[in-house]
């Protein structure tokens, strides 16, 4: 397997009313092709941040990036130029699943217009002449075969995304769609660029308990078959569980374990991930939280920032925060007193 | 304390103080005009000797066609457009406010039926239907105050209207009436507080736009008839000296534009703390 | 099918408020404690003249009866004979409405010209230079009087720039009457000369009614702008890579033009009440200054006969908008 995408030491925050606030303190993660891999966190962690971060959709003019590196095929996103990213990166190598369905189509457009200008500009088959790219945008043609082949390939992926009669669906308006069905539409516009990694934000929060396992197990079957990586974001761990080739957990801004799915249920080895998972809910439908406050992102703790509800902790937690430790098979932990498995 | 915060706020506001800056400028002008005039009694008086001076020590804003002082004209004249905004609006409001809301509370045909007459009169520009009513009684102030106002209320008529109806399904109000309240306690003790800010935001607006519209009757010779000081009227007899006597209408445009700018400025700022619902930008009709 | 229904249930409501109309300028204008017998004879005329006259007119009937009959006339097209030009009055307003129609349109298309891409710019770039200066523009445009701004823009342009034409709608005779808007007439005959005389005399009081208007339009316009910009559709299609120029002036857009068209309804009540005022500066011959010679003449019958022709022109542009408006939105939640 080879590395598809690399986030290395990626740290950046946010200038607010308050303060600086520091959401991601040198995060790494990195995915192999074809992998689903799960960024595990509580809400605010900085999940969705990260997400935006390598989608490169965070506000201009008040994200600070205070270094690191987002290499995606062995090209640093955040210095590439900002065109060329636009054009052959985002929407086509990486493309992206909403978190809420029901506000990410434009209510005043039907469902087909709005994939059909997805296929307009990200089509796999796509081949602009040179001038195109100088005309004001909403002048450019869309020639007529590749019109043709590209609406024959959206029936064809919303046939596999098992949405009945694909031809009246694109002529509904959103409104007129449910949850579900606006779904599997947002997993098709994803996947019909032929994209390399999907980035799927929290895909299923926003819908009925019912429909989830099935949009999951959607996501999961349809990676597997085009050998598309998913980076899928959730509070869930059940959900990360069930779909999942690997997991990666964030607290409070940084990046605290790693580990295919396995080892990871199996094994635990951070104090945070191991109260994350003796939190959920047991048969008996008892749970037990975690003691203390999610930490606020201006004035973070220093060190590791899970100390001050960390019952392992020692001095040296409070002062720096622990490096990467290998513990073998792709398994790794940030922390000094880690939880080890009986050998 | 709330009030406190919200008054520091409209004064970081620069163009909300700019706007009560103007607005209390008219005040003055106003109630000092016998003071601050330069020659008070130019106003009824003329000196066709001195007539169409251009601006200079003696007379500031230079002289108009009889000779008599423009910027002790405009002085007077802020008191009748005081007298106009402040009355037709106001009659239009209590006129108005009270009929909407008790057809707002009570409902039924009735309240519908006059909530259609209010549509055709909002259907017509408020100038069209002022021109025919103050043509029909002849030029006076009293006549455009009482065409302002006949064509003015079912504007708050609507406003209040609706803003009853969404009101009056809210659990307070649904509770006093619950706990006996009687029609009359509910309509003012709980329901006009509630819809007092959408209202006083939209008389500040409202002042700004009937003073344009009472100086476009001036402007049209249906005011008050001469020698009255009024903007409008003034503007009117300045045409036929131009180009040669610019200033002539200068002065009373630029009165009629800074008392309208201040009035739209002060409920730009007010809504702003008062009804944050409203966005921005959004005309006085 | 919604949008079919809509327009009919629209049309349906536009014979009462017409009928409401005239029953409302009839009553202002008989139930007012004036007698316009009196006006219409002067002061001096004799108790005998005043009830010939009175009888003549039919004011001596009961008002339910003068009410039928103001009807009956209105139905017919009957609302007299103008003092001004001796001329039935709605003829004379049939030959002046092209006149004002075309200003209004042409103000309109410039309002919107100018309103709409200030306001998704000045959107786009907040708290710049460029948004600092709309705003005072915009705000400063709501303020003046329309008439004053006329006559500042005559006294500059015509007067001391002599950049454009005082007054008037034409120099000659204008092009050969086929709409009567002189810009489409000469286009359509291609008379190039009509063309270029008709547009330097439209210039300015196009400009002193599109102002106004077009701060409004900016005002909407940018706060809806700003409304949408951080939705999340817009996020999806940034972070989908679409073309930005594309989502601002396409998607963006169209959602932010949703209350700007509903706005447009409005102003164009604004622009009418305007022409009225401003072609009397202008000497347009329109609907205005026929309004303002028959209040000079206390010509009432023709004050009538204006109010209820303006208000049907509302009536029909609200009606025009708010089927723009279902096109524009489909959800139909108005």
């Amino acid at each position: 397997m080879t590395t598809l995408l690399a986030v290395e030491d990626l740290s950046l925050g946010f200038a607010t009313e308050a303060g600086f606030a520091s959401v991601l303190d040198r995060v790494n993660l990195s995915i192999e092709r074809g992998q689903v891999l799960g960024l595990v966190g509580e809400s605010g962690c900085g999940k969705t941040t990260l997400a935006s971060a390598i989608l490169g959709v965070l506000p201009r003019h008040s994200v600070r990036i205070a270094g690191g590196r987002i290499l995606f095929q062995g090209r640093d996103l955040l210095t590439a130029g900002p065109a060329f990213v636009n054009q052959t990166i985002r929407g086509r190598a990486i493309t992206f699943v909403p978190q809420d369905p029901f506000t990410s189509f434009n209510p005043v457009f039907t469902v087909g217009a709005q994939v059909m200008e997805i296929m307009k500009w990200k089509s796999p088959r796509r081949a602009a002449p040179d001038w195109v790219g100088r005309l004001p945008a909403f002048l450019a043609p869309y020639p007529s075969p590749q019109r043709r082949s590209d609406r024959e390939a959206v029936l064809e992926l919303l046939d596999a995304v098992q949405l009945p009669r694909p031809a009246q669906l694109l002529r509904k308006y959103p409104h007129e769609l449910s949850g579900g069905q606006r779904q599997r539409l947002m997993i098709a516009m994803a996947l019909l660029p032929g994209p390399d990694l999907v980035i799927a934000d929290e895909p299923t929060t926003a819908l009925d308990v019912t429909i989830q396992a099935q949009i999951l197990g959607l996501i999961r079957r349809l990676a597997s078959e085009r050998n598309v990586a998913v980076l899928l974001t959730t509070h869930d761990l059940g959900t990360a569980y069930e779909i999942c080739d690997a997991v990666n957990v964030m607290y409070a801004g940084q990046d605290v374990e790693s580990a295919p799915v396995d080892k990871f249920f199996a094994a635990p080895a951070h104090p945070y991930t191991t109260k994350l998972l003796a939190s959920l809910p047991r048969a008996d439908g008892s749970a037990t939280g975690i003691p203390g406050e999610v930490p606020v992102m201006i004035a973070p703790p220093s060190g590791c920032r899970f100390h001050p509800r960390c019952d392992r902790a020692a001095e040296q937690c409070r002062t720096a925060r622990p490096s990467v430790e290998q513990l073998g098979g792709g398994h790794w932990v940030r922390c000094y007193r880690p939880h080890r498995a009986a050998p | 304390m709330a009030w406190r915060r919200a008054v520091q706020r409209f004064l970081r506001d620069r163009a909300a103080t700019l706007g009560t800056a103007l607005i209390l400028l008219l005040i003055v002008a106003a109630v000092f005009a016998p003071i601050l005039s330069p020659f008070p009694s130019d106003v009824a008086d003329f000196h066709t000797a001195h007539r169409l001076r251009p601006p200079d020590s003696i007379n500031w804003l230079g002289t108009d066609r009889m000779g008599s002082d423009l910027l002790s004209r405009i002085l007077f004249g802020a008191r009748i457009t005081i007298a106009i905004a402040f009355i037709a609006v106001g009659t239009a409001l209590v006129v108005g406010v009270p009929i909407g809301l008790v057809a707002g509370y009570y409902g039924g045909w009735a309240s519908n039926l006059l909530m259609r007459v209010s549509d055709i009169f909002l259907a017509v520009p408020q100038i069209v239907l002022a021109i025919a009513i103050a043509q029909t009684l002849g030029p006076s102030i009293e006549n455009v105050i009482l065409a302002l106002s006949i064509t003015y209320w079912p504007f708050w008529t609507r406003l209040v209207y609706a803003e009853t109806r969404s009101l009056k399904n809210e659990v307070f109000v649904e509770s006093a009436i619950a706990l006996g309240a009687s029609p009359w306690r509910v309509m003012v003790l709980h329901i006009l507080p509630n819809i007092a800010s959408a209202i006083i935001v939209r008389t500040s607006i409202g002042m700004g736009v009937t003073i344009l519209t009472a100086a476009a009757l001036g402007f049209l010779g249906l005011g008050a008839p001469p020698p009255a000081p009024e903007w409008g009227r003034m503007i009117a007899e300045s045409r036929e000296f131009l180009p040669e006597a610019w200033w002539y209408a200068t002065a009373p445009g630029i009165a009629i534009f800074m008392v309208v700018m201040g009035f739209n400025l002060l409920g730009d700022g007010l809504r702003d703390i008062l009804d944050p619902r409203i966005r921005r930008g959004i005309g006085a009709k | 099918m919604r949008r079919l229904e809509m327009i009919l249930s629209r049309l349906v409501w536009f014979v009462p408020t017409l009928a409401g109309l005239v029953v409302i300028v009839f009553l202002i204008s008989n139930v007012i404690p004036t007698d316009p017998v009196r006006v219409a004879l002067g002061e001096n005329a004799t108790l005998a003249q005043v009830e010939a006259m009175r009888v003549k007119l039919g004011y001596d009937k009961p008002l339910a009866v003068q009410l039928a009959r103001h009807f009956r006339d209105v139905l017919s097209g009957n609302l007299g004979t103008s003092i001004y030009s001796q001329r039935p009055i709605s003829e004379d307003l049939a030959k002046r409405l092209p006149a004002t129609l075309e200003l209004t349109l042409v103000a309109i298309a410039l309002s919107i010209a100018l309103g709409i891409p200030l306001g998704v710019v000045s959107a786009l770039k907040r708290n710049s230079l460029l948004d600092h200066a709309v705003r005072v523009v915009s705000v400063s445009g709501l303020a003046i009087a329309a008439f004053w701004l006329a006559m500042q823009l005559q006294f500059l342009f015509a007067m001391k720039l002599g950049a454009a034409p005082l007054n008037s709608r034409i120099d000659g005779f204008g092009p050969e009457p086929i709409t009567g808007l002189f810009i489409v007439d000469s286009l359509l005959s291609w008379d190039m000369e009509s063309l270029g005389s008709a547009l330097s005399h439209i210039a300015l009081p196009a400009l002193t009614l599109a102002l106004p208007a077009a701060a409004t339009i900016v005002r909407f316009t940018r706060a809806g702008v700003l409304e949408v910009i951080n939705s999340n559709y817009v996020l999806y299609q940034r972070a989908m890579g679409m073309p930005p120029g594309l989502v601002v002036w396409k998607y963006v857009l169209r959602n932010a033009l949703i209350s700007t068209v509903t706005q447009i309804g409005l102003i164009f009540g604004v622009l009418l009440t305007n022409a009225v005022v401003i072609e009397t500066v202008f000497d347009w011959p329109g609907l205005g200054t026929f309004a303002v010679q028959s209040i000079l003449q206390s010509d009432h019958k023709a004050i009538i006969g204006f109010t209820i022709w303006t208000g049907a022109l509302i009536v029909i542009f609200n009606l025009l908008v708010d089927i723009a408006h279902s096109i524009i939105d489909p959800r139909g939640t108005r």
